[in-house]
């Protein structure tokens, strides 16, 4: 890969620990991620990727630790604070609106970009119509972006799967958001479909200079798109640093790389 | 929304066998008289009445879209708002202050609800949801009639309850349905359009399909879930001021949420436009069926005409007219 320096710190974890019950998902997780990278986080299954995601959204609060993001530290991350401070993100298990077609559900992402107030909308026509023209025409750009303008109407419960992933990334992407959170968007796809998704996820950080924090499970891809990686185990931390230090790392070796699942 | 071609025929074959069999009922029997202008006027009434069926069923499909979940509380909603709307006016308020307060006091009641019963049950399953609104049902018509009395009370907004002659004199219809299908139309095609084409409306469809991403994209649950509570509780108002008006304010009234179940399997329970037409069709039907149907197998068809129907779509089309599509992926 070619040289890229990395801009500030954008988002900084520190001392992170997330129990449910008696059970301790994650342990005293401590990282950061710089403005402009490509921040992945891997471990075998049920390490607490997916954890850190929701801790990091607001969807889950940790017991202990502190999560700084533009400057503000705080225990917790509210949801909507974090959606309105320019965090978005895709689900492991896709979570569309299934009813929707997919230039709905693009548009849902632009919720909070709309201005105009929820009754003003209903009375003032003229206004909040052209407003909605407007974010109509960011979302046809996303959709060419995304090159799925074959659907567009189309109901996106009825999309197969790969497709049904890219909706979901240009809903994430229409919140123009300044970190992208992506919970293993290629899971279950095929070696084309996952190609497509790399280069996007490139093409994403390369054009709109988006933040990127990345689960995914496939090494080839995590080795070729991250600029650092966290490694986590049962929780645990074991390594954090550029691919080639993560890869050659023992721990990791043991813990992850040499194991088979 | 795209109209599948099943839905037109099931649909043309409903409205043909709504007139065919009245007719050949009136062929095939001396009791029974079939004459054009007295089948319409038989179909005009039922499809009145059929309006405000669509009216409560409306409802339901708001609160169901929004969050999944069958609020069983809506028939005790339209009796809690009418008692509320008589009890403020034997207070001695005029009427459309009355009126006014009671849509206050349904906004109260959806913030309340949000607040102290969704809010802390956000991400559990439908069926306690769904139990939680039976609480709300035992509450409001208990405390709705601890509060108002629980005798029949007269509601009387002036509406003339004459019968009027139209088309020429050749049918006979009440003046009283006309206005009450009329307001209610007015409500009815206001809400699509705004469920349909307003951002809210579309928030809302995102929360009624997945919470988590709808909160993931900034949308605010709670305040969707008091938006369609109060809208619900606005569509209970006015069903409540209507059936009201006609049967008295009274226990019987949360009872109409029985009606608005039929409309719903008819309709299917996440579409607006077929709460609407599920309501026409089983209000028509109900009453040409008890016209024209019931002397040949000893009346009564009106009570049970409705369920028959629903049990048909059941069988053989169980999302309704316009639901989704039910598709189980194994
Ligand atoms: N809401 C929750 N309640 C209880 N336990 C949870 C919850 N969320 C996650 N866990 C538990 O935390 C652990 C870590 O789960 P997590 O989903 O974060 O793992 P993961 O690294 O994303 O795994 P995978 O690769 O399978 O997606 C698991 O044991 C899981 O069962
Ligand atoms: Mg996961």
């Amino acid at each position: 890969m070619y040289e890229r320096t990395l801009g500030d710190v954008v988002l900084e974890v520190r001392n992170i620990s997330l129990s449910f019950g008696a059970m301790r998902v994650l342990n005293d997780i401590s990282f950061d991620v710089r403005q402009g990278e490509i921040r992945s986080i891997i471990g075998p299954n049920g390490a607490g990727k997916s954890s850190m995601l929701n801790v990091i959204n607001g969807f889950y609060h940790p017991q202990e630790g502190t999560i700084t993001y533009r400057g503000e530290t705080r225990h917790e991350m509210k949801v909507h604070k974090a959606a309105e401070q320019g965090i978005a993100r895709t689900f492991q298990n896709i979570a569309l609106f299934k009813g929707m077609s997919t230039l709905d559900n693009i548009m849902t992402g632009r919720n909070l970009k709309i201005k105009s107030n929820i009754l003003l909308q209903a009375i003032y026509w003229g206004k909040a119509q052209k407003e909605e023209i407007e974010h109509r025409k960011k979302v046809e750009e996303i959709i060419d972006f995304l090159e799925i303008q074959a659907i567009r109407k189309t109901p996106v419960g009825r999309l197969p799967y790969g497709m049904q992933k890219r909706v979901e990334l240009g809903r994430a992407l229409a919140a123009e958001p300044e970190i992208l959170l992506l919970d293993e968007p290629m899971a279950g796809m095929n070696v084309e479909e996952k190609e497509d998704m790399s280069r996007f996820v490139l093409d994403i950080n390369d054009e709109f200079g988006t933040t990127i924090i990345l689960i995914e499970h496939d090494m080839g891809v995590v080795m070729d798109l991250s600029d650092r990686v966290v490694v986590l185990d049962y929780g645990l931390q074991l390594a954090d640093g550029p691919p080639d230090e993560v890869r050659s790392n023992q721990a990791v070796i043991d813990a992850y790389l040499g194991v088979p699942h | 929304m795209r109209i599948e071609r099943d839905v037109i025929y099931i649909f043309m074959a409903t409205l043909f066998l709504m007139v065919a069999i009245p007719w050949a009922a009136g062929q095939l029997s001396d009791e029974i008289l079939f004459e054009w202008p007295f089948f319409f006027e038989v179909a005009i009434g039922g499809l009145l009445a059929g309006v405000m069926y669509s009216l409560v069923a409306l409802g339901f499909v708001l609160i169901f879209k929004a969050s999944g979940v069958f609020n069983f509380a809506q028939g005790a909603m339209v009796l809690f708002s009418a008692l509320t709307l008589v009890g403020l006016n034997e207070l001695g308020l005029p009427m459309w202050l009355a009126i006014i307060a009671t849509l206050f006091v349904m906004l109260i009641l959806a913030i309340v609800i949000e607040r102290v019963v969704l809010r802390p049950l956000v991400n559990q399953e439908h069926i306690i949801l769904f139990m939680a609104t039976i609480g709300i049902t035992y509450f409001l018509d208990g405390f709705g009639q601890t509060l108002w009395g629980s005798e029949v009370k007269i509601l009387d907004l002036g509406i003339p309850s004459d019968p009027g002659f139209y088309f020429g004199g050749a049918i006979l219809i009440n003046d009283f349905d006309l206005v009450a299908a009329l307001i209610a139309g007015i409500l009815v095609i206001t809400l699509a359009l705004f469920f349909q084409y307003t951002r809210i409306g579309r928030a809302l469809r995102a929360v009624a399909d997945d919470h988590q991403a709808a909160l993931s994209v900034g949308i605010p649950l709670k305040h969707i879930w008091v938006i369609v509570w109060a809208v619900a509780g606005i569509v209970a108002l006015v069903a409540g001021i209507m059936w009201g008006s006609k049967l008295g304010v009274q226990f019987s009234l949360a009872l109409i949420a029985l009606k608005a179940l039929p409309v719903l399997i008819l309709g299917g329970f996440t579409s607006v436009p077929g709460a609407i037409i599920g309501g026409l069709i089983i209000g028509a039907g109900e009453k040409l069926a008890e016209v024209f149907i019931a002397p040949l197998i000893g009346g009564g068809i009106e009570d049970w005409f409705a369920y028959m129907l629903a049990l048909a779509f059941l069988v053989f089309r169980p999302q309704g007219l316009f639901g989704e599509k039910i598709i189980e992926r194994v």
